[in-house]
């Protein structure tokens, strides 16, 4: 009974949604069928589209190469399946726009198997080799981000890294993808902290994972080695502690400066899920061809964790999971940062990392008010911003105040303002844009 | 947009939201007033009741019909404007002629609050703005009090209520002096134990210290009201008229009478709390408490009038807008600022 009254380190502020786990988070993380078509596209991370190094018609197996990455910031691509290049042409992304991706054609009965490359030893390979190897394996930040890892990894010369923190907090409400991952593939994650680890330069490792997820905590001490400095730290359950400056300030007491990196704290963060990934792969000289995806919410009947390969429609994907018919939203993430997606003809990328499906009519929009100023929003934002403040000068439309007195820039887009607001005022969602105005134009002069 | 039978709706994120509205805000304050409300009408009988009603009315239906001459939708459904109106009454003498109660809350809702803009934007508490336009323009009426628990009060009104607009309002023989009007002008003291439970006279809803503060905690607790603006006014009061009844302690009153006589406990729990006039931030807030309790020590120890809430919240509220511009939240990663 005391368990519920001991305190977890957490960071200041942030909110506690309903979290909407338990339907999901003691399933499997089960293998997905592949889809009569699958469409690949050739930028599914931020920085450069990778480069096709196949032709229409070239027969590939599950695993191979397919493209290349397109300079410094950009990743691999590997075939999720053993089949013929269809053509190489555009397809439907999240935002709406067409972008340039590969139509693979499965052949009837591939199987699960994946072709080998040229392994990454963990022994023998420089920093350099690791980052190469990662690159080349396609891997992005799996929490959503799709951020190119190896990107991430590339300290400043100037900099030194103390403690590598892997993040297994999974802070959004119906995700339970980090928690199976965390539960089912810990040698993985332990063979990624080492390369991890050689990368960096850390002294240490610490994975960090919420109070909802205990029983992940005791199976990942009971299994840590003995000959790695790592541990595992439990951490309060509040949104949004997975948000990268959140759980370094959590875990160490350190804030990452307004406008820096976690290296300018000497600390590098990786998501736990990528963490595995690199794990996984890198033995192997694999490139990532699938990736575990929530798929929840009321709409679905057979919600689960799934290995689902990348590239998979996402209709075919929702209609295999039992979608019903009337479904009325389908999230990409979770209900506080996900995107609500405008089309189901698209296809599962690296950096999905659940689909949560509605079926409820459309709520009237609740009656917006004025700001009260009761500072719910104050006591919520987790860089201690002022959005009630930003939401006045955003409705009056003064983003470069907002953006040079009251640092709009450090908005990371949590949401906790506009959940919390008692008046509805569409705080974040003002924010976004007025972000991407403040971009736009200093981009401009 | 309809793809092969399936309408998706989209918009940006967060797709929930914690459920929290400000007309359910506004609707437990009053729910914390009814308590004191009660009260009044109970010490002070029907000429309480009838306050309460034509101040609530007034202000309400002021709102209201400034709402349809604008030809906006009204706002009188938020509750805002039925707290304005309650809280307002409550700072009354029990006797006011009811035309007087009237013309203050139509002043302090159009003047204080729909001139500037409607809720969220009120510069000043509406409330206090009314009442402060009745001390300014009848200030006899707003100081001839009525005893509490006179034997008649549920059968009696008093002579005062039903005075005809402009006319001079007349007052039955019996007067009830404040404990604060009674230490001022004949130097009496009243027991604290008689200022918490509401045993004394005064305003219709600032004697009983017990309900007010109890309300306050309801609201605390509920996250509807910041405790920090509250505690600093009473602490910052009892601290200094604490020293100073310890350097004279004839000329100045115990720091327990200070804190609950007059209209302090309903102002600093009720009326500086007023959300939108107060500031946004912690420390701010703790600044303005301190405000309050240094004008309304100073307006108590040396003004001319025995009682100086009113005016040191009015004065706050007009801070208030410059302590934000002063006190912002330290930003995440950066040094400057408060901590």
């Amino acid at each position: 009974m005391f368990s519920a009254l001991r305190q977890h380190r957490s960071f200041a502020h942030g909110i506690h949604p309903p979290e909407a786990k338990d339907d999901t988070r003691d399933l499997p993380i089960k293998q997905f069928p592949f889809a009569p078509v699958m469409i690949v596209p050739l930028s599914q991370h931020i920085g450069k589209p990778a480069t096709a190094v196949v032709r229409e018609g070239q027969e590939v197996e599950r695993g191979q190469l397919i493209a290349e990455p397109d300079g410094f910031v950009s990743v691999a691509m590997h075939a999720p399946v053993s089949g013929v290049i269809q053509r190489i042409g555009l397809a439907p992304g999240i935002n709406g726009r067409m972008s340039p991706a590969i139509f693979l054609k499965p052949f009837p009965g591939s199987s699960q198997e994946v072709s080998e490359g040229v392994p990454c030893e963990l022994e023998t390979a420089s920093p350099e080799d690791i980052l190469l190897a990662i690159q080349r394996a396609g891997i992005v930040g799996l929490g959503g981000a799709a951020f190119p890892t190896h990107v991430k990894l590339k300290v400043p010369d100037d900099k030194h890294i103390d403690t590598l923190i892997i993040n297994g907090v999974e802070c959004e409400p119906y995700l339970t993808t980090d928690h199976r991952v965390m539960l089912e593939q810990q040698a993985d994650i332990f063979t990624g902290v080492r390369y991890l680890l050689k990368v960096t330069g850390a002294e240490r490792a610490i994975i960090g994972v919420e109070a909802n997820k205990l029983d992940v905590a005791s199976a990942l001490r009971a299994a840590l080695p003995g000959d790695m400095p790592i541990t595992v730290e439990v951490v309060a359950v509040k949104y949004p502690q997975g948000a990268e400056k959140m759980l370094i300030s959590a875990l160490l007491g350190r804030e990452v400066p307004s406008g820096g990196l976690p290296s300018d704290v000497s600390v590098v963060s990786v998501n736990v899920a990528t963490t595995a990934e690199i794990g996984r792969l890198l033995p192997h000289g694999r490139g990532i061809q699938e990736r575990v995806i929530t798929i929840g919410g009321p709409a679905i009947s057979k919600k689960g964790n799934y290995r689902i390969p990348i590239g998979t429609p996402l209709r075919f994907a929702l209609e295999y999971a039992g979608m019903a018919d009337n479904v009325s939203r389908v999230f990409l993430g979770g209900p506080m940062m996900g995107q609500a997606l405008p089309s189901l003809d698209i296809p599962i990328t690296k950096g999905t990392s659940g689909f949560i499906a509605f079926s409820d009519a459309q709520t009237a929009a609740p009656i917006e008010y004025p700001c009260i100023h009761c500072a719910y929003c104050v006591d919520a934002c987790p860089l201690f911003l002022n959005p009630s403040q930003l939401g006045l000068l955003a409705r009056a439309g003064q983003v470069e105040r907002m953006a040079d007195e009251f640092n709009l820039l450090d908005c990371f887009e949590c949401g906790s303002c506009s959940y919390v607001c008692p008046a509805h005022i569409p705080l974040v969602q003002r924010f976004r844009a007025a972000k991407s105005l403040v971009r736009k134009r200093r981009a401009a002069s | 947009m309809s793809v092969r039978g399936h309408t998706l709706e989209i918009h940006s994120s967060p797709h929930i939201a914690s459920g929290a509205s400000v007309d359910v805000i506004m609707r437990n304050v009053v729910l914390a007033l009814l308590p004191v409300s009660a009260f009044a009408v109970y010490s002070f009988g029907l000429a309480a009741a009838l306050t309460l009603v034509v101040a609530v009315f007034s202000c309400v239906a002021t709102e209201h019909l400034l709402c349809r001459l604008a030809a906006t939708p009204t706002t009188v459904r938020d509750w805002s404007v039925t707290i304005t109106g309650l809280l307002y009454g409550l700072t009354l003498p029990p006797a006011l002629p009811l035309w007087m109660v009237a013309c203050g809350g139509v002043i302090g809702v159009a003047m204080a609050k729909f001139l500037f803009g409607g809720l969220g934007y009120n510069a000043f508490n509406p409330a206090l703005v009314g009442r402060a336009f009745l001390q300014a323009a009848f200030p006899v009426a707003m100081t001839s009090w009525t005893p509490a628990f006179a034997a008649d009060r549920f059968s009696q009104l008093p002579a005062s209520t039903f005075t005809v607009p402009f006319a001079a309002p007349v007052y039955d023989g019996v007067s009830g002096a404040t404990p604060l009007s009674l230490f001022k002008f004949d130097g009496q003291l009243t027991a604290t134990g008689d200022l918490l439970l509401g045993l004394t006279n005064g305003s219709a809803g600032e004697t009983c210290a017990v309900l007010i503060l109890a309300g306050g905690l309801y609201l605390a607790a509920r996250k509807m009201l910041n405790w920090r603006i509250p505690l600093a006014i009473l602490a910052t009061v009892a601290g200094l008229s604490w020293v100073f009844h310890m350097l004279a302690p004839a000329d100045y009153p115990p720091a327990g009478f200070m804190l609950f006589s007059g209209g302090l406990m309903l102002g600093a729990v009720f009326m500086a709390t007023d959300m939108v006039a107060s500031p946004i931030t912690n420390a701010g807030c703790v600044v303005y408490g301190i405000l309050i309790g240094v004008l309304v020590t100073v307006i108590r120890l040396w003004g001319g009038m025995p009682e100086g809430v009113m005016y040191a919240i009015l004065l706050a509220n007009a801070a208030s807008p410059h302590i934000d511009g002063l006190i912002q939240p330290r930003v995440f990663g950066t040094g400057r600022g408060e901590p």
